[in-house]
């Protein structure tokens, strides 16, 4: 088995607020992520997908094919957007690093399965150099 | 719905890789220059992996605010500009990196404020590094 990553940079804005919360429960909780103007960063989406080496091909995938299943499922959705506002998900869910791998890997997962060629093994989403979050799909 | 939620550190520390159990030779052909006698230094990254679930009403598996609070003062405070041979944990152990990843997973296993944590890496240069997810 072999397990093939894709990196992929894609620049969004979101904010942290709970509706149900005060807004000082709010500005507790998330400090000045709860910034009702929202914020922004630079995202790098990590895609692992994992394989046999196709025998003529010796691609686990076709890493155009990757590029292009990535950019029209996730880049296309999240690139240059609101998270809070544009992308469905997270009109009910915060639009942290873990719920953007969590959504990354939904959009994902269908499209690579279609493929045939390998299956996806994990989603990874850095939201800065520092801070990162991983989804494996439920285990 | 299970996810991890990774950060990274830095912190600066000495150390010398040299066994007691060693002759000179067998430590200078084990350690090679990590074995020069006064010690070098290296800026390791400590990159800290937390899995759990994903609480509903924040989004998150653990608090970043919280994580960085229990790293600091288990982790960093202990070790960010200090000698590692010194540190009472490698009294009986070569603080090599292999031994610092096992010695900072397990200062933190049990101090985690939500989830688990999964792993423990840590970077000694950008071409080394070593990683603990437990026994």
């Amino acid at each position: 088995m072999i397990f093939l990553t894709r990196r992929a940079t894609f620049s969004a804005s979101h904010y942290y607020w709970n509706e149900s919360w005060t807004a000082a429960r709010n500005e507790e909780v998330f400090g000045r992520c709860a910034n009702r103007n929202g914020h922004g960063h630079n995202y790098t989406l990590e895609v692992t997908v994992a394989g046999e080496p196709d025998p003529v091909t010796g691609f686990v995938v076709d890493l155009k094919w990757l590029k292009d299943v990535m950019e029209q499922e996730v880049l296309a959705a999240f690139d240059h957007r609101h998270l809070n506002l544009e992308v469905p998900e997270f009109a009910s869910a915060i639009p942290t690093t873990e719920n953007i791998a969590i959504a990354a890997w939904k959009r994902l997962e269908p499209a690579i399965a279609a493929g045939g060629g390998a299956r996806l093994n994990k989603v990874r989403v850095y939201e800065t150099a520092e801070i990162f979050a991983e989804y494996r799909g439920e285990v | 719905m299970s996810a991890y939620f990774g950060r990274r550190y830095t912190l600066s520390a000495s150390h010398r890789l040299h066994a007691d159990a060693l002759s000179e030779d067998e430590n200078r052909a084990a350690y090679g220059k990590c074995n020069n006698p006064h010690g070098h230094g290296h800026n390791y990254f400590v990159e800290v992996l937390v899995g759990g679930p994903v609480d509903p009403a924040t989004g998150m598996v653990i608090n970043l605010a919280a994580l960085d609070e229990v790293v600091r003062t288990r982790v960093t405070d202990r070790f960010d500009h200090t000698n590692l041979n010194l540190d009472p944990l490698f009294a009986n152990s070569v603080p090599t990196t292999e031994n610092l990843c096992r010695a900072v997973f397990e200062l933190l296993k049990d101090a985690m404020p939500a989830g688990e944590l999964e792993s423990v890496r840590v970077e000694e240069t950008e071409n080394n590094f070593f990683e603990y997810r437990g026994e």
